[in-house]
């Protein structure tokens, strides 16, 4: 197959879909349709190209002088940026293919609070959101991506990735006639560009050591071990202000909220991961790891997806709640790689290959199951006309097809078998064991940190999707929104059930598969290929065994489902409220709340959480009404974030007089400087 | 000695200690003009006879373009505004006087230190430069009416321009033409700005301490 064309293709599908679309904005729809075709051909053409390479283990290089300039643009695809490829490619066709009928979505806008404040930001095609922009920003964002991943020097790679960032800005500014949505928009512009200064440091600085700056000429650079200790702190920091590791995770929950849902989904999904494709990359180029990396990571990891849940499980919007989760699941592939670090470091294969194979598979599962919870939420806020859990309920009923592609992604999110994410997160466990049976000295600390971290992180997700499932879809309806909630259009709906499809059908592939990561994994793990393919071996026979439980449990389940089916059969099936003691007007607004069936978990973490609480003083024996209220809050905001800005906020304040309004002055601080500096330099 | 040069140049400087001392804004119009016109004629003061003919044309449009069409465009302006002296300057007229009799004296300390390449045609030059660079910044800083801060921008780059005529043999002609080309851009615009800014708010006078009020 022709890899030049493939990548003209990935790289300009999207962009003159995106562009021919915006020029076609006079006629929304067509717009739309011109930017998801462009978007849907592009994956297309990504997912062939990936697949090439994959199969193939192949490298594909393609240069580009840019005349005039003395700069020749590299761009590359190794099995490392195919892998990452796929997910990008696959993520952005169904979220365009979802989005094309999205957002052309009319609905009625939902009861006063916070719902209907966040509903309103997180659908597009009301107020100021022009769909064809919305076509233009997400088709640079996905060229931005592709050319991230692709890009194979340090000046295009930058380039790229700020193209990627400032695409996905103005996808979090688009609504900016609301307040909420232009404060998230500065905060992600913020944290993106601490993360680009510390990537521009870290490329200038290897770049000046290796004498030039394609990623070939960088890995061959010298490097003392204080210089790559900086150098990776400076990946460490520019990358993880992306992925969302903590406590650089603070855009994450107010970003994805107020883009469209079906961007959300591409961000969450797959632009965050861009981090840990660009912290993978910068590994290949650092020389070998010293072991701390590897528990610096761990450590990482482990607080990010313990935190990530304990804001997750607290938070009562949909989108927002699905963006914690993102930072807990960052966590777990933070944990993946810390292990594999470790075992690379420590001279254990099997640790080191388990390790990094099961965070690169975390990496493509929780692109298709991240995806498909945010293409359900956007699916839930554009019929219900809220995002707040605790108004919604009932809709399995009113919309089966969307609750089942939605339980698949719940299933697969809470990491239990028998879906895809189950299986990484096992073989991530696996590379923890490695280290506790094989290493010297403290190596069985990292393990035992990973092993209690996930566990816990396990155990929370379950609880917290547990949440998010039962209140919305089961039950009764808490409001008339959600009573009046109609099945999503056909192409939604054909997004979510294939991404659901994609989740059964990862866990049936990757058992069997896994060997076929061995290109992928031998850049990051310099081991001889018997050994590499042998350990891979031995982790997919044990991911077949998982699968052959899994699929004895699914064969259960529908065998019970047969037999109660069978017992029911020929009675009379009446619906009828709950006891309820008595009471005498009962309504579904009494039914258990997301917060109430959280409560005991977010009591155990209260002391991590900011969150507040507005109780009612209730005294005598007829109390009069109150309400009670709970704010859910970051505490890294509240404790961190906000004490510092505050700071220096009060500084730049005291040097407001500087700034006097008065074009005099202005001339005259730029002519003292000057004439100091020449009287300085002729002194 | 080059006789006509360094009365250009003596021209030059009478011309801005002129602006300084000054308040009728058609003294800083007129002075401007014949230092723009004093400026041109420092192209032919080389050693080589009648200096080539991109040169000859470039004098010309210099000419053209200072002495003429800028005291044109702001004589117009004044008229419109109705506007004749610049009252109440941040600095007084014989404060200014001294201040630019100082500023002369740091330019010709500058002028004896500044490492420059190729041969100065004369002592005088680059403190000249300089000090017509100083007038100009010091004409915006102390000065409160908007014509004298373009005159002053125009005073400022009539001194880079100096310096470009001292350095005539590093200087590539595209430079001095790109520079003239800048002048005329701003100027213009500037002029329509300020035209705009009297015609919407009637009362400023071309005051530009009120403008302070737009800042955020």
């Amino acid at each position: 197959m022709n890899h030049g064309f493939l990548i003209a293709a990935v790289i300009f599908f999207p962009l003159l879909g995106g562009l021919v679309g915006r020029m076609a904005g006079f006629h929304a729809g067509l717009a739309r349709l011109l930017a998801a075709t462009g978007a849907v051909l592009g994956g297309l053409a990504g997912a062939l190209l990936s697949g090439d390479i994959l199969w193939h283990g192949s490298r594909t290089v393609v240069t580009w002088p840019w005349f005039g300039t003395g700069y020749t643009l590299t761009l590359a695809v190794d099995p490392l940026s195919a892998f990452f490829l796929l997910p990008v490619s696959i993520l952005t066709a169904m979220a365009a293919i979802y989005g094309a009928q999205y957002l052309g979505f009319h609905h009625h806008t939902g009861p006063a609070g916070v719902g209907a404040a966040g509903a309103a930001s997180g659908v597009a095609g009301r107020g100021m959101v022009d769909p064809a922009n919305v076509g233009l920003f997400a088709s640079l964002l996905q060229t931005g991506m592709v050319l991230v991943l692709l890009a194979h020097d340090g000046l295009g790679f930058l380039f790229s990735w700020e193209v990627m960032s400032m695409a996905a800005f103005f996808l979090i500014a688009l609504d900016d006639a609301n307040a909420e949505n232009r404060s998230a928009a500065w905060t992600y512009l913020l944290a993106t560009h601490i993360g680009s200064a510390f990537l521009v440091l870290f490329f200038l600085f290897l770049g000046q050591r290796a004498g030039g700056l394609t990623f070939a000429e960088l890995a061959r650079a010298t490097l003392s071990e204080r210089a790559q200790a900086l150098l990776f702190l400076a990946a460490l920091v520019g990358f993880g202000a992306k992925a969302g590791f903590m406590p650089l995770h603070v855009w994450l929950p107010d970003a994805h909220p107020a883009a469209p849902s079906h961007l959300s989904a591409v961000m969450s999904g797959v632009m965050i991961k861009t981090g840990i494709y660009g912290l993978l990359r910068a590994l290949t180029v650092l020389g070998a790891p010293p072991v701390w990396w590897g528990w610096a990571l761990v450590v990482i990891g482990v607080v990010s997806g313990i935190m990530g849940m304990v804001f997750a499980l607290a938070e009562r919007d949909v989108k927002r709640l699905l963006a914690y989760s993102s930072v807990e699941n960052i966590g777990i592939i933070a944990i993946g790689l810390g292990l594999g670090l470790c075992g690379r470091a420590t001279a254990q294969p099997a640790m080191a290959v388990a390790g990094f194979a099961g965070s690169l598979l975390h990496v493509l599962n929780h692109a298709m199951f991240k995806g498909l919870l945010f293409l359900g939420a956007g699916t839930l806020a554009v019929t219900t006309g809220t995002r707040e859990l605790d108004r919604l309920g009932g809709l399995f009923r009113r919309m089966p097809a969307t609750a089942g592609a939605c339980l698949a992604g719940v299933v697969a999110i809470g990491g239990l078998p028998p879906l895809n994410g189950f299986l990484s997160e096992f073989l991530i466990y696996v590379a923890a064991f490695q280290g506790l049976l094989g290493g010297q000295g403290f190596a069985w600390l990292p393990s035992c940190l990973a092993i209690g971290g996930l566990a816990l992180i396990g155990g929370l997700a379950a609880a917290c999707f547990a949440k998010v499932y039962g209140i919305a879809f089961l039950g009764e309806p808490r409001t008339q929104g959600a009573a009046e909630a109609a099945p999503p259009p056909a192409l939604m709906s054909f997004a979510m059930i294939t991404l659901a499809m994609l989740c059964g059908g990862l866990a049936v592939v990757v058992p069997v598969a896994v060997p076929g990561l061995a290109p992928v994994l031998s850049v990051l793990v310099p081991i001889d290929g018997q050994t590499l393919l042998l350990e891979l071996l031995r982790g997919g026979a044990l991911l077949r065994g998982v699968l052959g439980v899994a699929i004895l449990l699914v064969l259960l389940v529908g065998f019970l489902a047969a037999v109660r089916r069978r017992l029911l059969a020929g009675r009379e099936i009446g619906q009828t409220p709950t006891w309820d003691c008595g009471y005498a007007a009962p309504t579904p607004r009494m039914s258990y709340t997301g917060s109430s069936f959280t409560q005991p978990l977010n009591d155990l973490f209260e002391p991590l959480r900011a969150g507040t609480v507005d109780r009612p003083a209730l005294s005598g024996l007829f109390p009069a009404p109150g309400r009670l209220a709970t704010h859910p809050a970051d505490s890294f905001v509240g404790r961190l974030y906000t004490p510092l800005f505050t700071g220096v906020e009060t500084l730049c304040q005291r040097l407001r007089w500087v700034q006097a309004g008065r074009l005099q002055v202005y001339v005259l601080y730029i002519a003292v400087t000057l004439l100091v500096l020449l009287g300085w330099n002729l002194w | 000695m080059n006789l006509l040069l360094e009365g250009l140049l003596v021209l030059i400087v009478l011309t801005n200690l002129l602006m300084l001392g000054s308040s009728r804004l058609g003294v800083y119009i007129r002075a401007g003009a014949l230092q723009g016109v004093g400026l041109a004629f420092l192209f032919f003061t080389g050693e080589g006879g009648w200096p080539e003919i991109s040169i000859t044309g470039l004098a010309l449009v210099t000419m053209i373009v200072k002495g003429l069409v800028f005291p044109m465009l702001l004589f117009r302006t004044i008229r419109q505004a109705g506007v004749r002296r610049e009252v109440e300057p941040y600095v007084g007229f014989t404060a200014s006087l001294l201040i630019g009799v100082a500023a002369w004296g740091f330019a010709t300390w500058v002028g004896g230190r500044l490492p420059l390449p190729g041969i100065i045609r004369s002592d005088l030059l680059v403190p000249t430069a300089m000090f017509t660079i100083f007038t100009g910044l010091f004409l915006i800083i102390a000065r409160r009416n908007a014509i004298t801060q373009v005159l002053g921008y125009l005073v400022l780059e009539n001194g880079v321009f100096t310096f470009g005529v001292a350095l005539e043999t590093s200087t590539p002609f595209i430079v001095e033409l790109g520079i003239l080309l800048d002048i005329f851009v701003a100027v213009f615009v500037m002029v329509i700005t300020l035209f705009q800014i009297n015609r919407e708010i009637e009362e400023i006078h071309m005051d530009t301490s009120r403008l302070s009020t737009l800042r955020d």
